[in-house]
């Protein structure tokens, strides 16, 4: 038995010695509230909800704030069934399926912007392309495409052969690209080499001449000076995205905003109020912080009106 | 074949001496076993020098007592360290008492011709090789909603990783109560002891270092998965240690997934954090191995 003492006492060592620092990062701020907050959902917000958590806990070091992915879809499942107290969303709360699963368990809600998010077409250095129109895109895109070459749908683009990469069919920005660009969710050429990891598609796009596909606006920031961004006209001249016109949402069809939804029950806790409330003072910061796209002025202006009568 | 039967026909010699050629094809395969371990060995080695040179600046003091954070500078893996600790201490704390006694119960009183006993045999065997997601749906219809509603606590997940590695537990602690000579069993009998003091004075302490290999091995298995934890409802950001059974969690494949997945530049590079929380994570594996062999040839006894 000796040995088996031995043994847990090695593992109480080491929880020991990694409790210690436990009061690092807790820097100034007097907050008095305590409490915990659960958050889960899209992870498009993730990166700007752990901004915000963290932010949030330096000041108010009392409060315990965990931040989980499981996608938009996956987030308001457990928020409906009163499992967290706020979901991120990167698209608003779906009427047919959600709503009347939160309903049925009695979860109200509030629905709050706090930032803005867009996709990014982006093709390999040496494809020179300046911009595509919307059409142009739903030919190269749409179930059954058989576009190989830019000069198929255009007579004046490269006449390389292109190889298409995008993000697999469980992400959000597929469910918004496919809906977007082809009309319909899902609806999409099945001859890419798809990938949920966005740092692969970059890779891939940067690596293959030839290389087309579309993942999230901050990956594109992350690597601009190695990928050549493809503007999108959408009818009224061609736009590429950037913070500004995915903000103003001039940067059509491809921006969207992005959400946090707190439940009303969890909104009477004082730590959980507190927290949205510093979520929708500070959106520039912590957006920054999470290099996501922050509201513009009137969208926080709506945001703030949206949490403050209860 | 062809060889034996020259031999024979050449004059009753019983043993043909090797020939040229197949004393050739003896060395040529034996070549090709050291080239295929080579490659193995090498595909590891290359994996492991990419990871450490990446990572092994990043792994510091300030790394392992720091929390997560957006700045990849300042990040660290205290959270995520913590929380893996805390679910390997649930996790053993369940898979040993109830791993060694099942051992102990179909190795030493179940009859095996009893339809009950095979099934219950057969089940185990299968349970070993389901995919590990499949315990994360359990875990989660069962510990984290369900009867027991524990929510997605530390609780929650080490029960779920519990459950994944039972099986492991139970067939090694198995072969360790097998390998203990019946003579020892029945000298204790002839002098007199039960059934009971027979298994915990003799059988036990014989076989502790077997069950205990297969414990650890277990525990190594279960400290890497990511797949049930996710599902059981771990957070991916979690900035405080855990403070009991009932407190959310992270763990450390999750914190790394985070890291790789996030967007990276020069700036704020998040790849370094990703590596050094593998070296971290590999380090903890070998000092469970490093355990586990330690055990065995410190409590080994020949028969």
């Amino acid at each position: 038995m000796r040995k088996l003492l031995t043994f847990a006492a090695c593992g109480a060592f080491a929880l020991g010695v990694a409790a210690c620092g436990d009061d690092d990062g807790n820097g100034g701020g007097g907050g008095d509230i305590s409490g915990t907050i659960r958050i889960d959902g899209s992870s498009t917000v993730g990166p700007f909800a752990q901004a915000a958590a963290e932010e949030f806990q330096a000041r108010n070091p009392g409060v315990k704030v965990t931040v989980g992915t499981s996608g938009t879809g996956g987030g308001f499942e457990k928020f409906c069934a009163g499992e967290t107290d706020i979901s991120d969303a990167s698209r608003p709360i779906d009427e047919e399926e959600e709503v009347p699963l939160c309903e049925k368990s009695n979860v109200t809600y509030r629905e709050v912007q706090v930032a803005n998010d867009g996709i990014s077409i982006t093709t390999n250095k040496n494809l020179e392309v300046d911009c595509l129109t919307t059409e142009q895109l739903t030919e190269l895109w749409q179930q059954g495409s058989k576009v190989k070459r830019l000069s198929q749908i255009g007579p004046k683009l490269p006449d390389t052969e292109l190889t298409l990469f995008g993000p697999g069919t469980d992400s959000g920005t597929f469910e918004f690209f496919t809906e977007e660009i082809n009309g319909e969710e899902g609806n999409s050429r099945k001859d890419y080499q798809p990938s949920e990891d966005d740092n692969v598609l970059v890779q891939g796009i940067e690596g293959t001449e030839g290389g087309l596909g579309y993942f999230g606006f901050s990956y594109y920031e992350q690597n601009k000076d190695n990928l050549n961004l493809v503007g999108v006209d959408a009818g009224s001249g061609c736009v590429r995205p950037s913070f500004e016109t995915i903000a103003s949402g001039n940067y059509k069809p491809l921006s969207r905003p992005l959400y946090m939804y707190p439940s009303e029950k969890a909104l009477r806790k004082p730590a959980v109020k507190a927290f949205m409330d510093y979520v929708v003072q500070n959106y520039d910061s912590i957006a920054e912080a999470s290099q996501i796209v922050p509201m513009s002025q009137q969208q926080a202006q709506k945001a703030t009106s949206a949490l403050g009568a209860s | 074949m062809s060889a034996h039967g020259e031999a024979v026909r050449a004059g009753g010699k019983a043993i043909a001496r090797p020939t040229t050629s197949r004393r050739a094809k003896d060395l040529a395969f034996r070549m090709a076993m050291l080239v295929f371990l080579g490659l193995a060995i090498l595909m590891l080695a290359v994996l492991l020098w990419d990871v450490a040179s990446d990572g092994v600046d990043r792994l510091n003091l300030d790394f392992v007592t720091s929390f997560a954070s957006i700045d990849a500078d300042r990040a660290g893996i205290q959270a995520a360290l913590t929380g893996t600790l805390w679910l390997m201490a649930v996790c053993a704390a369940f898979i040993i008492p109830v791993g060694v006694a099942t051992a102990i119960y179909l190795e030493e009183y179940a009859d095996n011709t009893k339809w009950y006993n095979r099934l219950i045999e057969v089940n185990i065997q299968n349970l070993a090789a389901v995919p590990s997601i499949v315990y994360g749906i359990l875990g989660l219809a069962f510990l984290v909603r369900g009867p027991l509603s524990l929510g997605p606590v530390i609780l929650a997940g080490g029960l779920t990783l519990g459950l994944l590695v039972l099986p492991v537990v139970i067939i090694a602690g198995r072969e360790a109560i097998r390998a203990v000579p019946s003579s020892i069993r029945e000298g204790s009998m002839a002098l007199g002891a039960t059934q009971w003091q027979t298994i915990w004075r003799q059988v036990l302490p014989a076989a502790i270092p077997g069950i205990a290999t297969g414990v650890i091995l277990a525990l190594s298995r279960a400290i890497g998965e990511t797949a049930p934890l996710i599902v059981v409802g771990a957070a991916t950001f979690v900035a405080f240690n855990p403070q009991g059974l009932d407190s959310n969690f992270t763990a450390m494949p999750i914190q790394i997934f985070d890291w790789i997945s996030r967007p990276s530049n020069e700036l704020n590079n998040y790849l370094p954090l990703a590596a050094a929380g593998i070296l971290l994570l590999m380090i903890v594996l070998l000092c469970m191995n490093g355990i586990a062999i330690w055990l065995r040839n410190r409590y080994e006894q020949k028969w």
